[in-house]
């Protein structure tokens, strides 16, 4: 306690007032803003003009990766490599480049909008690369030996503390940022054949990046939840957007009405919390809390229960679930994807800084809290998802015992913890997204095959799309070489080393009942007989998916497989991203 | 945040100290375990209109880790067979103190060989039913797995190797096995997935718990094996969560019930890699993870495992008395000849794991020549219900020349290889165990009886019907067969060179148990009568 103490009393370093930190936000912002702009002025572009203006974006998105992330960083980045190979050169390379993504793009028949907003994706990650390297090289570099932990890269504060863009908002923004590029690909052969017109999908989708990435960087209650209504409002809406859907339409409504009820529940735990600590500033009720020992205490505990309530909400863990099988059944499949990669992770990663490292003096309180809710969630989850039919369904609730396994890394509310939280949500994104990419392509007009039934015989009809599903799901079974697995041996690393053994247990004896559940789907895929059109199956051309859907999968499965065989550079990151959360000391 | 600080000055310690240790030699071990993983991605990126290469192009990757394996027979130093030879050291997550890490000493040694050999000939000899290119596919990946078993030294790598090799195997009984095959896959995976899972928990507590004693994070086998640092009550319950594992895998008495399942509705190869090479998994898991680990919970546990071998080594007998169906016959003979082993194993002396690591390997011949010759009788006449058969002796009579041999193995006729391994597990077991080694014995009278029971009904008495016309034993198949038959006849007359080899690891591991067991010493009979006449034959010729 003393060494805490004397950290705790050292003078904090006084905050940057740089915006550089918001660059990601700015640019998921501007270019929302842009894209509803153009569109309406222009209705629809004509064919020909579609196709060049597409082509042009790709290039022009690689331009702006290219000067936002000068502009944020202090160096232009690749600038290295210009200099070892000289400027002539390097332009040389780069209008080659140019070529080759103009080429690219060309061919792959997507859509402006599509394009435009995971260009505006990769713009913002770029944005968000430029601030890591920063953050990590400018202040440690390598060679200088061991990284002094207390002092790693001061976070870059924005707006008098409001926000703190640390190494760890940064990943869960990388994350988030990388849900939109990926989720953009998907919905572009999705609203096409649902006929959906209009930008409102990919403007919402950036605005509720936003608000996920505001969540992830927050540094006050406010802004929390501020980036929490941004990031929900803008979900809603999309999961209520295929208007021609009555499920649709109900998702939306269910969401909309629990997600405000879970609102109020945060809204009400922060005021408690006000009321108890006399500030929002999580950084400051921190101090406080190291600082002074709150005799009568209920009113905070009181507070930190229905904080914990309204993000158990937004994460999806049980007993706040119900909504999740649902709004997943209903919502747009690729909205689904979204959903369950970037909202979760945003969901987790408020949990982490409310919880894990705010009240963290108070965490003999609210662990066993947390592992109730985990244990629920594991085994709910994963025993519901048995029984139910509907593939959509099935991985909803394979989400909320997901949910579970990240609440253990939760409850540890150590630094591996935190790392193994970010680990798991990283992989999780990605496997999410591949699993109902697949499922966005299988399941044809108006989301209508989604029945286990419906995926009889997928192996005979499109072999690669079955491989595909069968990695992701045996990735989210926690099969060994897929990031699945890894990502399950940290959580329950974190759960043994402060000695939660029995979570450890109950989270294994739950990620069996799901590999059951995976197996399912598994079976019916592969040995499964197509149940009415026997005959056409034989014969019938092998499907082509689309490709930008193609190109989404390919990218979600290349991150589950190649991290899984070496996991060492997410981990570095997740580990990397950590330290600075837990200045103050640890549990 | 103190830890992250250890963990990156452990790291680069361990990674400081590989680089000294690691020569600059070809890494055999590493290619054994890579090369059937690219061997699998070469197929699934061949084109499919010509079905025609994938069983050679599979058969030449499996042949090429085949001939690495006797390779690495050749470049093992039988005098420091109890260390790890040709070790293979990378790091692979450095925060977390895990390392890509093989080796191999007499105890992996000759199941290694036994895995290079095995595959190969079930991918030349056994030909896909459906679907080539998946199923050589999967076969590979499956063969990558078990070596690397056998082969890993870091637990996280052999956690891997251990849970992957259920995947291809799922597919296999799943989309190629026969009958109930979606149930038996099914049953198969979550049963082992059960099981294993716990033991990740327990690896993870083991490293953790060795790090809040001794400030080092590690995965390394040797490195936990030698420290020992964890509370005696601790360690026996992660030794349980290791041995729920690998019992399942084995399988012991109770947790047996998909094995069976699995074997009749697997494909033939799936059944004899099963048998050969799958099953071992679990027993050399616990010489290997289990013993080696934690030998104070070992012993402790003993008892326990050697009264369920002994169950088991009943109950197989007597299940399999009563089986129609000749595979399922053949698959309750295992259960009961995988008793033998864990009783070996466990009397933790000289005599019984030597008994229990030959009888690895011989059940691995016999039992995998076994499936063969039933899937061979099943291709002439379609069905393995012995009621349905008989008296194809006269017709076939090479093939019931090989059965003959077989099953005399099987059984522990003098002379040939079973007779070896069984005869060391129950002197080994006897002085360990005494009463257990007694009733373990009637097990052996027991496989004489179904076995033979068996080969009676099939193969004698009159041949009617189909049974008359059927063919004998083809070139082909007889060639297949005889790497088998050589086994079997060479390692029951003289299996000196294999057990040479094995000796200094076996000794090495009682050793380490003696060491770090405060009060044990290794069992050993009061009166052993063949010892003083040289009648065991084998093991005491290594000295």
């Amino acid at each position: 306690m003393p060494a805490q103490l004397a950290q705790i009393s050292q003078p904090v370093t006084p905050p940057q007032y740089s915006l550089a930190g918001l660059s990601p936000l700015i640019i998921l912002a501007v270019g929302a803003f842009l894209l509803i702009m153009f569109r309406s002025v222009i209705k629809r572009l004509p064919a020909t003009a579609e196709r060049f203006a597409t082509i042009a974006v790709g290039p022009t998105t690689v331009v702006a990766a290219w000067i936002v992330g000068g502009l944020v960083g202090d160096e232009m980045p690749l600038a290295n490599v210009r200099a070892d190979i000289g400027t002539l050169w390097f332009a040389v390379l780069f209008a080659l480049v140019l070529v080759v993504a103009a080429l690219f793009v060309g061919t792959m028949r997507v859509g402006f909008d599509a394009i435009f907003t995971s260009g505006t994706g990769l713009v913002a990650l770029a944005a968000i690369a430029e601030l890591w390297n920063d953050h990590h090289r400018a202040t440690w570099p390598a060679e200088f030996g061991e990284r002094p932990v207390g002092l790693l890269g001061n976070p870059v504060r924005a707006i008098g503390d409001q926000f703190s863009f640390d190494g760890f908002s940064l990943v869960i923004a990388g994350v988030i940022l990388s849900a939109v590029v990926l989720c953009a690909l998907l919905l572009d052969e999705y609203l096409r054949r649902e006929r959906i017109d209009g930008p409102e999908m990919y403007v919402l989708m950036m605005l509720s990046a936003a608000g996920g990435v505001v969540m992830a960087g927050a540094g006050d209650l406010i802004v929390l939840f501020l980036g929490l209504e941004t990031l929900s409002i803008s979900v809603y809406i999309m999961a209520a957007l295929h208007v021609r859907r009555s499920e649709s339409l109900e998702a939306g409504l269910k969401y909309f009405v629990l997600g405000a009820f879970s609102s109020a529940f945060l809204l009400y735990g922060m005021a408690l919390v006000y009321g108890a600590t006399g500030s929002l500033n999580l950084h400051e009720i921190r101090l406080y809390l190291a600082s002074v020992v709150i005799l009568k205490d209920a009113m905070l505990l009181a507070g930190l229960a229905m904080m914990l309530v309204g993000l158990g909400f937004k994460v999806a863990a049980v007993p706040f679930h119900t909504w999740t099988p649902d709004v997943y059944q209903g919502a747009p499949t690729p909205v689904v994807a979204f959903m369950a990669s970037a909202v979760k992770a945003a969901g987790f990663a408020a949990l982490v800084r409310v919880f894990v490292v705010t009240f963290l003096p108070y965490w003999p309180d609210w662990t066993p809290a947390v592992a109730v809710l985990a244990m629920l969630t594991l085994l709910v989850g994963a025993v519901l998802a048995i029984v139910q039919r509907d593939v959509k369904r099935m991985l909803a609730y394979s989400s909320i015992s997901h949910a579970g396994f990240i609440l253990v890394g939760v409850e540890a509310a150590s630094a591996r913890g935190t790392a193994a939280v970010v680990f798991y949500v990283a992989a999780y994104a990605f496997m999410v997204i591949g699993t109902f990419g697949v499922l966005t392509v299988v399941s044809g007009p108006g989301d209508r095959k989604t029945n286990l039934d419906d995926l009889d015989g997928l192996a005979a009809r499109r072999p690669a799309l079955a491989l595909a599903l069968t990695i992701f799901l045996l990735a989210q079974a926690g099969v060994p070489l897929t990031t699945g697995f890894v990502a399950k041996f940290e959580i329950i690393g974190a759960a043994v080393e402060v000695r939660s053994f029995w979570l450890a247990v109950v989270a294994m004896v739950s990620a069996v009942v799901s590999a059951f559940l995976y197996l399912r789907i598994v079976l019916s895929v592969y040995l499964g007989s197509p149940a009415d059109d026997s005959e056409s199956s034989d014969d019938a051309p092998v499907e082509r998916v689309h490709p930008a859907a193609g190109l989404a999968i390919g990218i979600a499965l290349a991150v589950t497989i190649g991290f899984g065989l070496i996991p060492g550079p997410i981990d570095e990151l997740a580990t990397e991203a950590i330290p600075q959360l837990f200045a103050a000391g640890q549990r | 945040m103190g830890t992250l600080l250890t963990n990156n000055v452990l790291a680069n310690s361990i990674f400081a100290a590989e680089a000294g240790s690691a020569g600059g030699t070809f890494p055999v071990l590493s290619a054994i375990v890579v090369t059937p993983m690219i061997g699998a991605l070469v197929l699934l990126f061949l084109p499919n209109n010509r079905p025609e290469y994938f069983k050679q192009i599979a058969f030449l990757f499996s042949a090429a880790v085949g001939a690495m394996s006797v390779w690495v027979l050749t470049d093992f130093s039988t005098a420091g067979a109890a260390e790890f030879q040709l070790t293979d050291h990378h790091t692979w997550i450095e925060s977390l103190g895990i390392s890509w890490s093989l080796g191999v000493d007499g105890i992996s040694l000759w199941l290694v060989i036994l895995t290079g050999l095995i595959f190969p000939l079930t991918i030349v000899g056994v030909d896909a039913e459906h679907g080539p290119k998946a199923y050589y596919s999967w076969l590979l990946v499956l063969e990558a797995g078990c070596m690397g078993v056998f082969l890993a030294l870091d637990l996280f790598a052999f956690f891997t190797f251990f849970e992957i090799v259920l995947v291809p195997m799922y597919f296999l009984i799943g989309k190629w096995g026969h009958g109930e095959r979606a149930y038996a896959a099914t049953k198969f995976f979550i049963f082992t997935m059960s099981g294993s899972a716990l033991m990740l928990v327990g690896i993870l507590s083991l490293a953790f718990l060795n790090q809040a004693e001794t400030g080092v994070l590690t995965f390394d086998l040797v490195q936990l094996a030698n420290s020992q640092a964890i509370a005696t009550t601790t360690a026996r319950w992660i030794f349980l969560s290791f041995a729920l594992a690998f019992a399942v895998k084995v399988p012991l008495f109770p947790l047996h019930t998909w094995l069976p399942d699995a074997h009749t509705n697997a494909p033939t190869a799936g059944s004899v890699i099963l048998a050969a090479v799958m099953l071992k998994l679990g027993t050399y898991g616990f010489l290997r993870f289990g013993i080696y680990l934690f030998p104070e919970a070992a012993v402790w546990f003993a008892p326990t495992l050697v009264t369920l071998g002994t169950i088991g080594i009943i109950y197989g007998a007597i299940a399999a008395t009563m089986q129609r169906d000749l595979k399922r016959l053949v698959a309750y003979s295992s259960v009961a000849h995988l008793g033998f082993i864990i009783i070996g194993s466990f009397a933790i002396n000289t005599e019984g794991l030597e008994g229990g690591l030959l009888q690895m390997v011989n059940h691995g011949l016999s039992t995998g020549a076994l499936f063969l010759l039933v899937a061979m009788i099943y291709d002439r006449r379609h069905t393995r219900m012995i009621s349905e058969l008989g008296g194809l002796q006269k017709p076939a009579p090479k093939l019931a020349g090989v059965f003959i041999l077989v099953t005399l193995s099987s059984v522990g006729l003098p002379g040939l290889n079973g007779f070896v391994g069984e005869f060391l597990t129950l002197l080994g077991a006897f002085a360990a165990h005494r009463w257990w080694a007694v009733v373990a014995a009637s097990g052996v009278i027991l496989a004489a009886l179904y076995l033979l029971w068996a080969y009676q009904r099939v193969f004698h008495g009159p041949a009617e019907g189909a049974n008359a016309e059927i063919t004998d034993l083809k070139l082909r198949e007889g060639l297949l067969l005889a790497p088998f038959v050589v086994g079997i006849v060479f390692m029951g007359v003289y299996p000196k060179p294999v057990i040479d080899r094995m000796e200094p690891a076996v000794d090495a591991l009682i050793a380490h148990v003696e060491e770090h067991v405060p009060d044990f010493s290794e069992p050993v009979a009061d009166v052993i009568i063949f010892d003083d006449h040289g009648g065991s034959d084998s093991s005491e010729d290594g000295h």
